[in-house]
């Protein structure tokens, strides 16, 4: 456990050794403001609440998070770096925790960044703070899920560009599984069981309670083990 | 100290390293040889435990690679070819992380390997740098003392003086034969008077198979008079 320590800290100082960890903190940080406001209506809502900003929460993540999770791996494989990481004495599954938990640690630092809004909202009215933390925890926890998945994709290939495309389109199908029109759709071919099965299977459904307030133990399996499978299949990846 | 057993790797159906078997033993160092492509650097990926071997092992002070390969790792000093770096970090933060994950925990600790490694390297005046601002001697210095870090049984180098002036590459010599008399050392070169210079034994690869194996002496003796590169063209032509 104790490897993992060193792994963490230099990835996620790597964020701020070169621009990107700060350019993707202001894209985040603007874009999540940008859709709140203007698209989501946070002031027309007239709710006490970050339901508008977390709303796009899911949408959002599917273009910055293959950004954030892009080069995680496929960056060590073009540089040559993964042939010094895995001559270091770090066991595969050690190196994937490392890495994979300081890029989540980084976007939790995004998602919480939002936080004066939370202080807006506390000022202007008097919103459920059981709520905004609901959504908070909702948020990183499918940041998290999101992030395993960029992180196989990126093992898979060198190429930056084709793991953020790879990425997009692996988050794009389990995000637009949970939508209805998509659902209806499938229907369509399939029975209405394995449409419902299918659907289990999106980050949407299960970000959902969260926004409301409501923290399932269902929805927090579902996003850790889509996250832990993820990763086991990044290590099993790497070690072929 | 080293012992290579039968060493096989299949890429596809093309055999890259075909049963090759050797033993270094402290205090020597053995040049390996051999054209492009002939299988040097898989070789020594795999003693050094980056790659899988398809068959055979290599037993590095009494660890077998197969069975356990973090202490394995923990033993060898490798410097890849061309010294991968992560370009973004400072050569101080750079050291600092592989001391770190060596298991140099304390700030002390860590600190005195680091200002080891600098000192012997001659890298102290560019210590404050970012590795992809330095030149390709620098570099190939960073990755040399990074190998030398925690100051191991076994060296494994991979082109050692690749991309240095001849000052520097006899530095870098004089350097490895004075380190070797505790340490059992691999090097491969192209560079055939540069195994003339240091090495205690030549080991000739060639399509993957150990075509030579004795001492520099010897191998001269193979033809009285005749330039090394000779020898070299005679012996590995097949690959040509």
């Amino acid at each position: 456990m104790s490897q993992i320590t060193p792994l963490f800290k230099r990835e996620f100082l790597g964020y701020f050794r070169s621009p990107v960890g700060y350019v993707f903190l202001a894209v985040f940080l603007t874009a999540s403001v940008i859709l709140a406001f203007f698209v989501g209506g946070f002031f027309r809502s007239n709710t006490a609440s970050l339901e508008t900003l977390f709303n796009f929460y899911p949408w959002l993540f599917l273009f910055l998070i293959p950004a954030a999770g892009m080069r995680l791996w496929s960056e060590e494989k073009r540089t040559g770096t993964i042939e010094l990481l895995f001559t270091l004495p770090v066991t595969t599954l050690q190196a994937v925790l490392g890495k994979y938990l300081a890029a989540w640690a980084f976007l939790a630092l995004a998602i919480l960044l939002s936080f004066p809004m939370a202080i807006t909202v506390a000022y202007l009215g008097d919103p459920d703070w059981g709520v905004l933390i609901s959504g908070y925890v909702g948020s990183i926890l499918m940041a998290g899920a999101y992030l395993g998945v960029c992180s196989f994709m990126s093992a898979l290939t060198k190429n930056q560009v084709i793991s953020f495309v790879i990425s997009l389109l692996a988050c794009l199908i389990l995000l637009f599984l949970g939508l209805s029109i998509f659902n209806n759709a499938l229907s369509a071919v399939l029975p209405t069981w394995a449409v419902d099965l299918l659907a289990n299977f999106s980050f949407s459904t299960h970000f959902a309670a969260f926004t409301k307030g409501i923290i399932d133990p269902k929805d927090v399996v579902y996003f850790l083990s889509l996250a832990g499978f993820s990763l086991f299949l990044n290590v099993v990846v790497l070690e072929r | 100290m080293i012992e290579v057993k039968g060493l096989v790797k299949l890429y596809g159906s093309k055999r890259a390293v075909d049963g090759v078997t050797f033993t270094v033993k402290r205090g020597e160092i053995l040049g390996f040889l051999g054209p492009n492509g002939a299988g040097k650097s898989t070789t020594m990926k795999m003693i050094t435990g980056f790659l899988q071997p398809t068959a055979g092992t290599a037993i590095v002070d009494g660890h077998d690679v197969t069975q356990d390969p973090v202490a394995v790792k923990r033993r060898i000093g490798y410097l890849p070819e061309s010294a991968p770096a992560y370009g973004e970090m400072t050569v101080d933060e750079f050291l600092g992380f592989i001391a770190e994950t060596r298991g140099f925990r304390s700030a002390e600790a860590r600190t005195s390997q680091v200002n080891r490694a600098i000192g012997l390297t001659h890298l102290d005046p560019v210590r404050k740098q970012t590795i992809e601002t330095l030149s390709k001697g620098y570099k190939q210095r960073v990755g040399f003392a990074q190998a030398l870090l925690h100051d191991p049984p076994v060296l494994v180098l991979d082109e050692p003086t690749d991309g240095l002036d001849p000052n520097q590459k006899n530095e870098v010599r004089s350097l490895i034969k004075n380190m070797a008399t505790e340490k059992a050392v691999i090097l491969s070169t192209h560079i055939l008077e540069e195994v003339e210079a240091i090495c205690t034994r030549v080991i000739i690869i060639s399509q993957g198979r150990v075509v030579v194996d004795e001492t520099p002496a010897k191998f001269q003796a193979r033809q009285p008079g005749a330039r090394l590169d000779a020898i070299f063209r005679s012996l590995t032509q097949s690959d040509v």
